[in-house]
């Protein structure tokens, strides 16, 4: 049976195209920028996701987001570490610095100082593009990301020994890294928390963050709510960690609502698109539904029918759509790699579910057509 | 008009059909009274707005009549379900329609095979049926075309073949010779008449067109809702007899 639905959707090839245009237009829509919001979401959290060796960051209890930096004592540090289950810590430093080239031009930038023993928290050798973490033991040692050094001296080849002022301490680029982007635009540096706190202007406390790993056998969640309990201070996993900021930047800016407004234009054009094109479809065939009717056939057939057809079009305009969302995105990523496009399976997940939605309205109303249809069409001339 | 010496199939009785209400409201039928017999070419002529299509989607099952009852081989068919008598007529009536209404997407086998796909038969046995019964009209050499590829008296061809390979009991002709020239109208009539003959089958054909009158073994004809005349004539065309 279900042969005679594909056969006469797809009898006439410009409006079987028209229907599978509006519904892929729409994932492309709803997929891209989706991915483009997943993607600036994630860059929220890049800082977090690049420290790579620490399962439990420690904060200020009012710490809200990764980039709300509020100092807690130096010696946390030594108080995470006499909590049962840790079995390291170390201090980790962020804040604003202010870049003073020897031009004299003056730059923003963010600041990392990392354990001077350790170097926990710093890049991952797969990271260094030039030079090597080891290497931030020299004296006045900075760590730049990669697109930080084209911003500093642009048009300019990937160099290491340059040098620049921060606070009025010298500062010697020893190593360059590819960075995760960030939701901002500034150099990412990286150097000892002991030259931290010369590199940045002075506080009364200068730690931030301590970053801490469990014991073997010992779950990040447990451990971080020991130390939370324990020190009065905030810990949480890496991930609970990037979802506070993500949820922070949810909540507090109006990303949501710009990308959700044109996500939710897509969905209400595909709709639109597909729902009148499969409408029409509906209406121009009802006299041969209604010859099918007259000849036999039940209802609950011309329904299955009618959604076999949309299936039909959902799952090709959805697989279109997707596919050409995915290769826009890939390309334009590639030629720039600024644009956020991030695509994990729950955005094509939701993007399904729109298409289903979709196709399931437009095929509720041909249905309602269809059913209240009377054989008797036949006979009409 | 009543034949003592045989038994109607369809007996209807003061059928009513009302369209609308209030001041909008048309009265289609008006009590229409009639038996049909098997085995011969019933006409029903009158008209436009007589009733004669409302009469005989009623009789067709398509319609409910609004007043009086329709009883077709011992059924009354408005007294049951929609998937009844869906049922019903899938397994019993036969149409032709005026203008063909085949799916223009399938081809003429896929068309003609469409009523027994219906009844839960497979694709390919139906194919296979489609095809010797597309022979029988002379449609055999064009199985795999495409409707908007056939004249119009071929697509009436196809149109009865799909009307016949269900073998029903009630044949419903709508002008099948009113999209068609006057050659190939007295070829589809003379098929028609030619099953029409069959002991066990009701044929109807609902016509304005004149030339067709000679095919008949009885006219009824309509005026407002009502049988105005209904005459037994003898048939003025030679045909062969039996299907």
């Amino acid at each position: 049976m279900y042969w005679i639905a594909l056969k006469m959707l797809t009898g006439d090839p410009s409006k079987y195209l028209a229907i599978i245009f509006g519904i892929s237009f729409s994932c492309v829509l709803i997929t891209e920028q989706s991915a483009m919001f997943c993607g600036l979401m994630m860059r929220t959290t890049s800082q977090i996701r690049d420290v790579h060796d620490a399962e439990i960051w420690v904060m200020n209890p009012n710490v809200r987001y990764m980039d709300d930096l509020k100092a807690i004592a130096d010696t946390s540090d030594i108080r995470v570490r006499g909590v049962p289950g840790v079995a390291w810590a170390v201090p980790f430093y962020k804040g604003a610095a202010q870049i003073q080239l020897p031009t004299g031009r003056y730059q923003g930038a963010i600041m990392f100082g990392i354990d001077d023993a350790t170097l926990v928290g710093g890049p991952q050798a797969k990271q260094m593009l030039l030079g090597k973490i080891g290497e931030l033991q020299l004296p006045d040692a900075v760590i730049i990301d990669e697109a930080g050094f084209h911003q500093l001296w642009p048009n300019e080849p990937l160099k290491l020994g340059k040098t620049f002022e921060m606070n009025d301490c010298r500062a010697t680029v020893v190593g360059i890294f590819r960075a995760s982007l960030t939701f901002t635009t500034q150099p990412i540096i990286f150097t000892r928390f002991s030259k931290a706190r010369l590199f940045a202007p002075q506080y009364r406390r200068s730690l931030t963050f301590v970053l801490a790993k469990c014991v073997a056998g010992e779950s990040p969640e447990v451990v971080a709510d020991r130390i939370q309990t324990q020190t009065r201070m905030k810990a949480l996993t890496q991930d609970q960690f990037s979802w506070l900021t993500i949820f922070y930047y949810l909540e507090h800016t109006g990303i949501p609502m710009s990308f959700g407004t044109t996500v939710l234009l897509g969905f209400v054009v595909g709709c639109a698109i597909a729902g009148q094109t499969f409408y029409l479809f509906t209406i121009e065939n009802l006299r041969q539904l209604g010859t099918l009717k007259a000849m036999g056939m039940r209802d609950s057939v011309l329904i299955r029918m009618v959604f076999i057809q949309a299936l039909n079009v959902g799952i090709i305009g959805y697989c279109l759509g997707i596919g050409f969302a995915t290769v826009v995105g890939v390309t334009m990523q590639t030629l720039r790699p600024i644009l956020p496009f991030f695509l994990p399976w729950q955005v094509l997940a939701v993007t399904a579910v729109a298409v289903v939605l979709m196709v399931m309205l437009a095929s509720l109303i041909c249905i309602r057509r269809v059913v209240i249809l009377e054989p008797a069409i036949v006979f009409q001339s | 008009m009543t034949d003592p010496l045989r038994k109607p199939v369809v007996i209807c009785r003061d059928v009513i059909k009302d369209y609308g209400e209030g001041e909008s409201l048309i009265h289609a039928l008006r009590g229409l009274t009639v038996d049909i017999y098997p085995g011969e070419l019933t006409l029903l002529v009158g008209p436009s707005g007589c009733g004669k299509s409302t009469f005989i989607s009623i009789l067709a099952g398509t319609l409910d009549p609004t007043g009086g009852t329709v009883e077709e081989f011992g059924l009354c068919l408005h007294q049951l379900g929609k998937n009844a008598r869906a049922d019903f007529r899938a397994q019993n009536v036969g149409f032709v329609f005026q203008q063909f209404n085949l799916l223009p997407a399938l081809t003429i086998a896929e068309n003609v095979a469409v009523p027994l796909v219906i009844r839960g038969i497979s694709k390919a046995a139906a194919m296979e049926k489609a095809c010797v019964e597309l022979a029988a009209v002379g449609m055999g050499d064009r199985v795999t075309s495409l409707p908007n590829k056939l004249s119009g008296g071929q697509q009436q061809r196809v149109a009865i073949a799909r009307a016949l390979i269900n073998k029903p009991r009630l044949l419903v002709c709508d002008e099948p010779t009113s999209a068609v020239d006057a050659k190939t109208g007295h070829t589809v009539m003379t098929l028609i008449r030619k099953l029409a003959l069959s002991p066990d089958r009701v044929t109807i054909v609902v016509t304005h067109d004149p030339r067709v009158f000679g095919f008949a073994d009885r006219i009824i004809a309509m005026e407002d809702g009502r049988v105005k005349e209904d005459k037994r004539v003898q048939p003025n065309i030679p045909v062969e007899e039996g299907e």
